[in-house]
């Protein structure tokens, strides 16, 4: 049975060969061995107890396990935006990385999963928990269930994409998009609902996490689309070329976008130096998290691979994949700053305390770093596997 | 433009203005007058409940039945922490954490001389308490009868959201429970044992805590908090908790 499914929907012949055994059971290894390793660092930190395994603490309970977990489902909500561009709206130039970018949204929030499974401390009371007591003022609430929901529609549409069911599959992706929109939106919500977080709270959170899931699919779908081509000896025909070149232009407004946002955070939060906010934003600016913010976030995330996408308008694949790295590299900047940064300033700030740290500090642990580095395997050996099962996940002309 | 042109054209004054328009004019200015009057009706009607507005509880306005509460004597305390180690002891608030504690306030009485106040604070069983609306899986909720916040470790599945939440960092991870622990104002500990007070409040030799039902106005703690020329303040109003801890300066 289980057999059956599987030669249904895996495509025997045509798209591409995947590179040698060789050098693919290498890659493999590598990567399943750093995830086991990331596994066994989660696994031993639920046994002894997080307080002695991470670096996160009563004044800042989440660390960068969940800076990872935001990283990975914003990537996956992108990419779903992204391959909905193409299956869901008819756009035909987004049609040939679609398949794989509905794979790679699911590899990552899986990846997502297996990282916030370790944070949460007991995730294995969630199943019962999340049912018997649900809450629905809960946006932690909202932003699970819909998730799961999310994986599920996700799931089927490419299962349907694989069968060649293209009007099931543009409905059930339709539904992923808007169960991942509204999950991710809740996501920035659990955030931006805090009244007692003034960096966080707002209607920015949800806004703003909604618009940089589109920069992040856009940036991950060059990326993997380049690193599966140049990993394999492909070669990209002009259909996807010009794929590639249409989503990094899209990529290019949402990055100027999210630069005009960052621009309208920097200035409310310094303007009439807002209690709480203020002292949350000066961190970023010219505190211990500055080379974060303008190296990382900036930089890296945001001029930087805008700049060189305009300079080649979208057209040299290697000077885009050069974009999408830097570019995923300072999405993890900004995922890692939001989180964290928004803790920093303690309950009691602004009280004349004597013997009360004006700014709280967190660096991750050994553990944690291990589990992160544990989900990044996870998600490529998933996508590594994907080429060679799914044949370079191309799209026939229909 | 020559003064000849200028002789030429029409005339902007008064004169020129057809009866139907000084009539629209009219109108538009009794609208906008109305609409403001309006409104500045509707305001003064509202008054009557925007009185409730401040940290105190308008009389009778008590929505737990006993609603307790905690008045906090500020001025009184001198940090000699018995209430810290009542609590250890009777809740087995592990050496990691705590459930209450007390800070350390310094103000300026000018000519280079300071006074020290000390500010004890604990969970403030607010009547929107921010935790429990987060918490994804009810294992924290607010007590329908008394309006203390409880916790149902078991159901936790420490995801942490309650901790960020709470204004009053209130809350920490035990792990001998592997759940979030937090004062709970002795419930389980002593008051549904028929005890009438908390640990904090029997240990504190100043009688800086009081504790009661403020919805009896017969108990300690409302007429501390009805007094007249009283001061009474909460921690961070402005996260609109509505907190149920209250500190008053006499």
């Amino acid at each position: 049975m289980n057999n059956n499914f599987l030669t249904n929907i895996l495509p025997a012949e045509g798209g591409l060969e995947a590179a040698g055994t060789g050098k693919y059971n290498v890659v493999m290894a590598i990567l399943g061995m750093l995830t086991l390793v990331g596994v066994g660092a989660g696994v031993h930190s639920l046994w002894v107890g997080h307080e002695h395994t991470f670096g996160v603490s009563r004044g800042v309970p989440w660390g960068m396990l969940i800076a990872a977990y935001v990283f990975f489902v914003v990537t996956s909500t992108g990419l779903c935006i992204v391959s909905s561009v193409g299956h869901v709206f008819g756009i035909k130039n987004f049609n040939p990385i679609a398949k794989r970018a509905v794979f790679l949204s699911i590899a990552t929030i899986v990846a997502g999963f297996l990282v916030i499974a370790f944070e949460i401390e007991n995730s294995w009371r969630m199943p019962v928990g999340n049912v018997i007591g649900a809450n629905p003022t809960s946006n932690i609430w909202w932003m699970g269930t819909l998730y799961g929901a999310y994986l599920f529609f996700m799931l089927i549409e490419f299962v349907m994409l694989q069968k060649n069911l293209h009007k099931t599959a543009t409905a059930f992706g339709l539904a992923g998009l808007l169960t991942g929109v509204a999950a991710h939106s809740n996501l920035g919500a659990v955030f931006g609902l805090l009244n007692g977080r003034e960096f966080w709270h707002g209607p920015y959170m949800p806004i703003y996490f909604i618009t940089s899931a589109a920069m992040s699919g856009c940036v991950a779908i060059i990326f993997f689309t380049y690193i599966a081509y140049k990993f394999n000896g492909w070669k990209m025909n002009d259909d996807m070329k010009k794929a590639m070149e249409s989503v990094a232009k899209m990529g290019a407004l949402m990055m100027a976008i999210i630069i005009f946002f960052t621009c309208w955070k920097m200035i409310t939060g310094v303007t009439g130096q807002p209690p709480g906010k203020y002292e949350a934003m000066q961190t970023l600016l010219t505190g211990t998290y500055s080379m974060n913010f303008w190296g990382g976030e900036v930089v890296l995330g945001m001029i930087f691979p805008l700049l060189l996408i305009l300079a080649v308008r979208g057209r040299n694949m290697h000077v885009l994949f050069i974009a999408s790295l830097a570019g995923m590299i300072g999405i993890f900047f900004m995922r890692y700053d939001l989180v964290i940064v928004g803790q920093l300033v303690p309950a009691y700030h602004g009280m004349g305390l004597v013997d009360y740290p004006e700014l709280l500090t967190y660096v991750p642990s050994l553990h944690e770093n291990l589990v992160v580095v544990g989900g990044i395997a996870f998600c490529a050996l998933l996508f590594v596997m994907g080429e060679k099962l799914f044949r370079g996940h191309l799209t026939e002309n229909h | 433009m020559k003064i000849d042109d200028l002789e030429q054209m029409d005339s902007e004054d008064l004169r020129g203005l057809t009866s139907n328009e000084r009539r629209k004019f009219l109108k538009m200015g009794l609208a906008v007058t109305g609409l403001y009057l309006g409104g500045t009706v509707l305001s003064l009607t509202s008054v009557k409940n925007a009185g409730a507005a401040g940290v105190v509880p308008e009389d009778g306005q008590y929505p737990y039945s006993p609603h307790y509460s905690m008045v906090i004597r500020e001025r009184l305390c001198i940090d000699c922490e018995r209430c810290k180690n009542a609590c250890v002891k009777t809740n087995h608030v592990p050496a990691y954490g705590f459930r209450t504690t007390i800070l350390e306030k310094r103000r300026s009485l000018g000519g280079g001389k300071h006074e020290t106040i000390f500010m004890p604070v604990l969970c403030n069983h607010c009547n929107r308490p921010p935790c429990v609306r987060v918490c994804p899986t009810t294992a924290t909720y607010k007590d329908e009868k008394t309006g203390i916040v409880v916790m149902n470790p078991p159901r936790c599945i420490g995801c942490k959201t309650c901790m960020t939440a709470c204004p009053y960092n209130a809350r920490y991870f035990k792990e001998e429970t592997r759940a979030v622990d937090k004062c709970d104002f002795c419930f389980n500990s002593r008051l549904s044992k028929g005890e009438s007070t908390t640990a904090c409040v029997e240990a504190c030799p100043a009688d800086v805590r009081v504790f009661g039902d403020l919805a009896d106005n017969k108990s300690r703690v409302y007429q501390l908090v009805h007094a007249p020329e009283t001061m009474v303040w909460v921690l961070r109003p402005e996260t609109g908790a509505v907190p149920n801890v209250f500190y008053i300066n006499s």
